[in-house]
């Protein structure tokens, strides 16, 4: 902690290239825009041009996107592994992604089975968010509910991944109940996407960000009082309770929202950590708060970019390119360290 | 309790050691009896107030071992800092002082898994000092360390208390190693609980019952146990 002002270099490249992640996102995509009409539609001085449509209507907001999934899934992914002391936690611990899941497929299987009753048959991506964000924050709050009266934190981790096996059952039985198309849409879904979102929608995900960056900001003592296990954090003046609902808060905010618009994303909040932990060597939050945020969104444009096959009309489901490119680095960066220690 | 006094819980296992020094840390609600810091009340103060009284070295271990030599140390001092946690010019002179007084500067820059046992105990006792409390409770310190090492430990914490003026309060199975170097020792047998000056504890031969008669007495002459055959 006493070194804080040498990793200014490591975030100064770190932003650089993120940067060049950003403007590399934006300049390729399915249909061919020379860099110099990009950067000229960026800065409005072409304006009559499809160019300028794609580009504002559909690749900004995608590459926004991109970053506050990477960065909020990373930074969620981080906070649960400090708060749970385990190197394998992610945001997905609390039952969120499972939470949103089940929103999902209610919706969407559920409805061809009780169409009856319900009778809207029709419905956009608006309602299928509006789905999964209220799974997420029931199966959330049930964490929660239980988290006031189990006092051992490994017992919560427990609790959060039983009740994600609850709705992965209850999933199944959707599935196996429901029309083959119906199931194709909602395996569409799981699969995760960064486009389609309106401005209008990024700027919830931006709302729920901001605010669980700010929670987890003013969280950073607590975390670092938790590297040395909850009993030393006590008697270092934590208020355990607090802290522990401020973290799982924050957590929730931030997955549950890019959850619920961009579709359960695998695996960049259990990476993004320990990478930036290869990059950084401190576990100092006040460092790894900002790291995991870079690393997160630079992943994630990365990601993007590959998932979107430059120059050709198909998209690959992004959900399969985290894990691709992602696991990997993880598993090269431990048989390089030869050890997984949190 | 008074200042500048090392003092060591013994007792067979079980007796609940451990237990009393976690009560009288705060970390479990007491069954009966008042813990009184200076004249108050335990439950009176708040936690903040009570992270500048009493710290402590448990047996459990650091959650994360990646954690820096250096950084586990700094954290001593989260009671007093702000609320980013940063360091001002005192923090890091305090800390300073433990690191010579403790001869910690050559493992600054390790992680705590490339450390030894004995050399974490001492980081982790250094971590007691730097939080700057009058009391500092030890739940076992010496398990897991040769003699030598556990003889360093007890007389670094006799030093420290007496030179500090601390109180410091530990658990321990080392009788006849804390007979030796501690200023006081309670004995808890569940029926006295005798607390004294180890030679008047001889005197009223405490240690004689601590243990079964028939298979372990007590030495008065050389303050050790013998095991009869």
């Amino acid at each position: 902690m006493s070194k804080q002002s040498t990793y200014s270099f490591h975030f100064i490249t770190l932003l650089a290239v993120l940067l060049l992640c950003f403007v590399i996102n934006i300049c390729l995509g399915s249909v061919n825009i020379s860099f110099i009409k990009t950067i000229q539609a960026l800065f409005g001085t072409v304006t009559e041009d499809s160019s300028y449509y794609i580009i504002w209507e559909y690749r900004l907001p995608k590459a926004i996107t991109a970053i506050l999934v990477g960065g909020g899934l990373s930074l969620s992914g981080l906070l649960m592994q400090t708060l749970f002391r385990n190197p394998l936690a992610g945001p997905y611990v609390l039952g969120i992604s499972s939470g949103a899941s089940l929103g999902a497929a209610l919706l969407i299987m559920g409805t061809s089975l009780f169409s009856g009753v319900f009778t809207f048959s029709t419905f956009n991506d608006i309602y299928l968010a509006i789905a999964s964000s209220l799974g997420s924050f029931l199966v959330l709050s049930l964490v929660l509910l239980v988290a006031a009266k189990v006092k051992d934190t490994m017992a919560l981790l427990i609790i959060g991944l039983m009740f994600g096996s609850i709705t992965a059952a209850i999933v199944s039985v959707l599935s196996y109940f429901s029309k083959a198309e119906k199931l194709q849409q909602y395996i569409f879904w799981s699969f995760g996407s960064l486009g389609n979102l309106s401005w209008m929608q990024l700027l919830i995900i931006a709302l729920c960000a901001i605010t669980g960056i700010f929670l987890s900001i003013i969280s950073i003592k607590p975390l670092n009082a938790f590297l040395l296990g909850e009993n030393y954090a006590k008697s270092l003046g934590i208020g355990l309770k607090k802290s522990r609902y401020i973290i799982i808060v924050a957590t929730g905010l931030l997955a549950g929202s890019i959850t619920a618009f961009a579709g359960p994303i695998a695996f960049v909040g259990l990476a993004v950590p320990h990478i930036s932990k290869q990059i950084f060597n401190t576990t100092d939050h006040k460092i790894q708060i900002p790291a995991v945020l870079c690393c997160g969104a630079i992943l994630m444009l990365l990601c993007d970019t590959i998932a979107q096959l430059p120059g050709s009309v198909s998209v690959l489901p992004i959900n399969a390119i985290t894990s691709i490119f992602g696991a990997p680095v993880v598993i090269w960066l431990l048989v390089r360290k030869r050890k997984m220690i949190f | 309790m008074i200042k500048g006094e090392l003092a060591a819980i013994v007792g067979i296992n079980g007796i609940g050691k451990s237990t009393l020094l976690r009560t009288l840390g705060n970390f479990q609600p007491k069954i009966s009896g008042s813990i009184l810091i200076e004249g108050k009340d335990l439950s009176t103060y708040n936690e903040i107030q009570l992270a500048s009284k009493i710290s402590v070295v448990l047996t459990e271990s650091i959650a994360s071992k990646n954690l820096s030599i250096y950084e586990l140390l700094a954290l001593g001092r989260q009671p007093y800092t702000n609320w980013l946690g940063k360091l001002t010019d005192d923090d890091i002179s305090i800390i300073n002082n433990s690191i010579d007084l403790l001869e910690l500067e050559p493992f600054l820059d390790k992680k705590c898994f490339q450390l030894s046992d004995g050399q974490l105990q001492r980081v982790l006792i250094a971590r007691a000092l730097i939080q700057n409390t009058d009391i500092i409770l030890l739940d076992e310190p010496t398990t897991h360390l040769d003699l030598y090492h556990k003889v360093q430990i007890l007389k670094l914490l006799k030093t420290i208390a007496h030179k500090t003026n601390k109180v410091i309060l530990f658990t321990s199975h080392e009788i006849e190693l804390a007979i030796q170097l501690c200023d006081k020792m309670l004995i808890l047998d569940g029926r006295e609980n005798a607390f004294d000056e180890p030679c008047k504890l001889i005197e009223n031969k405490n240690f004689d019952t601590l243990f079964p008669k028939d298979t372990i007495s007590f030495d008065a002459n050389t303050g050790s146990f013998r095991i009869k055959k």
